[in-house]
């Protein structure tokens, strides 16, 4: 079987879903929603070099590259807030994140 | 001239009522009002704010001085009166005694020198078909009632001084009289329908407030209401009436109304699938406004009540003026009664029932001012007996002595109730002639005039009326004598009852017995004059109400042609008709006197005996317990029923608290949205991400 573009695109789509499901399904760890957004954010990576190489465009990869760049970024802050609300809040249950309650 | 009988109340009226209102300022400058008359520290609270006013203080200080000093108040102070009380009770009797002599001179001028006059004012109503204009009137049937009006207004006015002495609030009666004054004398000078109206509303809403003047009474408001109701649906049927005039000749104002009545009779008109006579409808509803006015049978509940307000104003309204505000109105319509010989035996039916419904309840009656006013009614019941047979001159007649006397009575008994201090139940009175026996001298002249007791002035009216029952054709008139000649007994057993239980026999409450004396001659001047009309108005007036003088007098202001050939007949009746009055009011003299001077067990007995009948006439018919079922309350519990269902369930449901109460629901549904979990709110962006994705997949690409 030739491994085709169809199935990169499927293997990205799964990914993404299983980044998704974990933001909603998730109540108890807050690094687990980060690690989702990784994973979301990699499988749009998956999707931009897939469509790179199978159009023979070199600007999907580049675009990857600032992508993953983006990606450190945000994870970095991402858990700088994590270590900063844990401190004053004691706890990293997404249930218990619910001050915004109206 | 005219304009000053008629305006010079209202000035008065205007001039006391503002002193009533500065003086309220005065006293009360914006905090809550104090507690009423009987709060021992109200004489004192109120007393301090009106040092100011020296008017007030010597007032005070004169009326502590006309009385003797234990002879009203037990240990209890009253308020002192109203500041201005004494400018406002000089204006308001300066400007009717002046009304009442310009109303004298009128009378002679107008009714024996025939200057009819017609004043325009101002133009009132222009509208389509409809040109009304505010004019007065004066032809010999206003200055009839021109002099009676002005005269007994200005004698209940000088009487009020005396009788009012201790109220605290004199100028606002004083401007309510004036204004009703001034309110009935628009009615009697009206030259077109709707300008009578306006008397006529205007005498309603004065009678309602002096009715309810002592409005701390929670009995006096309600007695208030009920008059002005049972007015209104009197005036329901009035203004109907009007209506039709308009529709029928489509003007309001007499001269026109009257020139085309002739051209009305036979006439029909198509109303809901039925084919009314024209003038009959008419005059059956306009008869109806006179039988809420003029309390007469179905329409009567509220005149008994109304002797809640004080006696000056009884006498005043509700004997003199705004009772025969119904009578007049039938006299001055007389072209169009004549010419509805159905109305007008309606009208003579109704008046004959009255005459006697009125006089049975008046038996047993118990408070004073009850037994006279239903004694008004009685009367005002043979006037109307009168007005429907044709004889529209001698119902005036009895309209006119009845004034006199019955203003008289009223006055007496204000005399009578002061004198025992503020006593009204006969039960507790007895032995008085000795005490005041001035008022009882008046009083047994009143008595003996309203009985017809031969030569006063009551004798020649209300012989009269029989005699013109018996000469005119018809069932109601057959009807009217037998009971007019009937009740002309009841009259005169009761009212001798009254006297002879008032001041004679033994007194039931001594301690009111010891303190009873005679009134201020301010009282007592305005009884003296009432007296002397009582005898005098009849005799000398005899030639121009009945008989041919009345043609000329009256000319074309009463439509007299029957009465013409009542009044020859009336003069060949067989002796017995003609005694047959005098022969019921010896007859009622004399078991009076059996029941009350020589055997008083024998009433006692009667009235256990006969419980059934005795409880019967006692309340009245039960016409009150009657009305109360089948109005009262039907209309309480419709009220209730649009009240709390109508207005509070549905508009108010379905207007503001509906719809806050629905902001509110969605809202709380809303808030819950709001969980304050990151991840619901990420859920979410994401829904509206693939929404609009979706959107844009398939609504094609743009621009």
């Amino acid at each position: 079987m030739i491994i085709g573009l169809g199935h990169y695109l499927s293997v990205a789509a799964i990914v993404f879903t299983l980044g998704v499901l974990g933001i909603f399904l998730n109540r108890k760890n807050v690094i687990v929603i980060l690690m989702s957004i990784e994973l979301i954010l990699l499988s749009v990576n998956i999707n931009l070099v897939a469509f790179s190489t199978f159009l023979g465009d070199i600007v999907g990869q580049v675009y990857a590259l600032i992508v993953l760049t983006v990606a450190a970024a945000e994870a970095a802050i991402g858990l700088a807030i994590l270590v900063a609300y844990f401190r004053n809040r004691g706890s990293i249950a997404v249930d218990d994140i619910n001050l915004m309650k109206g | 001239m005219y304009q000053a009988i008629v305006l010079l109340p209202l000035l008065g009226a205007v001039v006391a009522g503002v002193i009533a209102l500065t003086g309220a300022r005065n006293r009360f400058p914006g905090e809550d009002p104090p507690p009423p008359l009987d709060d021992h520290h109200a004489g004192t609270h109120i007393g301090a704010d009106l040092h100011g006013a020296p008017v007030a203080a010597s007032h005070h200080g004169s009326s502590s001085a006309a009385h003797s000093p234990e002879a009203h108040d037990e240990d209890e102070e009253h308020e002192p009166s109203a500041a201005g009380s004494l400018l406002a009770e000089l204006v308001t009797c300066t400007f009717l005694v002046i009304s009442c002599v310009l109303s004298w001179i009128a009378f002679f001028d107008v009714g024996f020198a025939g200057h009819d006059a017609h004043i325009p004012l101002f133009t009132f109503i222009t509208f389509g078909d409809l040109h009304s204009e505010w004019a007065l009137r004066i032809d010999s049937l206003t200055a009839v009632m021109l002099v009676v009006v002005t005269t007994i207004s200005s004698l209940v006015h000088i009487y009020s001084v005396g009788y009012m002495e201790e109220d605290p609030y004199k100028p606002r009666f004083f401007a309510y009289l004036s204004f009703f004054t001034f309110a009935m004398l628009m009615l009697v000078t009206a030259d077109n329908l709707l300008q009578l109206f306006f008397g006529w509303e205007g005498v309603g809403l004065a009678s309602y407030l002096l009715i309810g003047f002592w409005y701390h009474k929670p009995e006096a408001n309600a007695a208030a209401i009920k008059a002005f109701i049972v007015n209104r649906v009197g005036d329901f049927g009035f203004s109907l009436g009007i209506f039709a005039v308009f529709y029928l000749t489509g003007a309001i104002d007499f001269d026109t109304i009257f020139a085309q009545a002739p051209g009305l009779v036979g006439k029909s008109f198509h109303f809901l699938s039925w084919n009314v006579d024209a003038l009959t409808a008419v005059c059956l509803l306009l008869f109806m406004g006179a039988m809420g006015k003029s309390a007469q049978f179905l329409l009567h509940t509220w005149l008994p009540d109304a002797m809640e307000g004080p006696t000056p104003v009884s006498a005043l309204i509700h004997a003199a003026t705004m009772v025969t505000a119904g009578v007049f109105m039938v006299a001055r319509l007389s072209p169009l009664f004549a010419l509805a010989a159905d109305a007008s035996a309606f009208v003579t039916f109704i008046g004959a029932t009255t005459a006697i419904f009125a006089a049975s309840v008046a038996l047993v009656q118990n408070d004073i001012k009850r037994i006279i006013a239903y004694s008004t009614c009685s009367q005002l019941g043979y006037m109307f007996v009168a007005m429907g047979v044709g004889a529209y001159s001698v119902g005036m007649f009895h309209l006119f002595t009845h004034a006199f006397f019955k203003a008289l009575l009223f006055l007496g008994s204000g005399s009578v109730i002061l004198a025992m201090h503020h006593e009204q139940d006969i039960r507790r009175m007895g032995g008085l002639r000795h005490k005041i026996p001035f008022t009882f001298a008046v009083m047994v002249i009143g008595t003996l005039a309203l009985t017809g007791f031969p030569l006063t002035a009551g004798f020649f009216s209300k012989d009269a009326i029989i005699e013109a029952d018996v000469t005119a054709q018809g069932a109601a008139a057959s009807y009217a004598f037998v009971m007019t000649t009937l009740a002309a007994a009841l009259t005169s057993f009761y009212s001798w009852r009254l006297i002879f239980k008032t001041f004679y026999g033994e007194p039931h409450d001594r301690r009111h017995y010891e303190e009873a004396h005679e009134s201020p001659k301010v009282m007592l001047i305005p009884l003296a004059v009432l007296a002397v009309g009582s005898i005098a108005a009849g005799w000398p007036f005899v030639q121009i109400f009945m008989g041919h003088g009345a043609d000329v007098f009256f000319g074309t202001s009463l439509k007299l042609t029957e009465a013409d050939t009542l009044f020859e007949e009336a003069e060949t009746l067989p002796i017995a008709i003609k005694l047959a009055p005098t022969i019921m009011m010896l007859g009622g003299l004399l078991v009076a006197w059996q029941f009350y001077i020589r055997r008083p067990d024998i009433p006692e007995a009667l009235a256990r005996d006969q419980r059934p009948l005795y409880e019967f006439l006692l309340n009245k018919w039960y016409f009150d317990e009657i009305y109360d079922f089948l109005f009262v309350r039907p209309t309480l519990w419709l009220g209730r029923l649009l009240w709390k269902g109508g207005d509070g369930f549905v508009i108010d449901g379905f207007g503001p608290d509906g719809v806050s109460a629905r902001v509110l629901d969605v809202t709380r549904n809303v808030i819950r949205l709001q969980t304050g979990y990151l991840y619901h709110y990420a859920f979410a962006m994401l829904i509206g991400v693939a929404a609009a994705i979706t959107w844009f997949m398939f609504a094609g690409p743009h621009g």
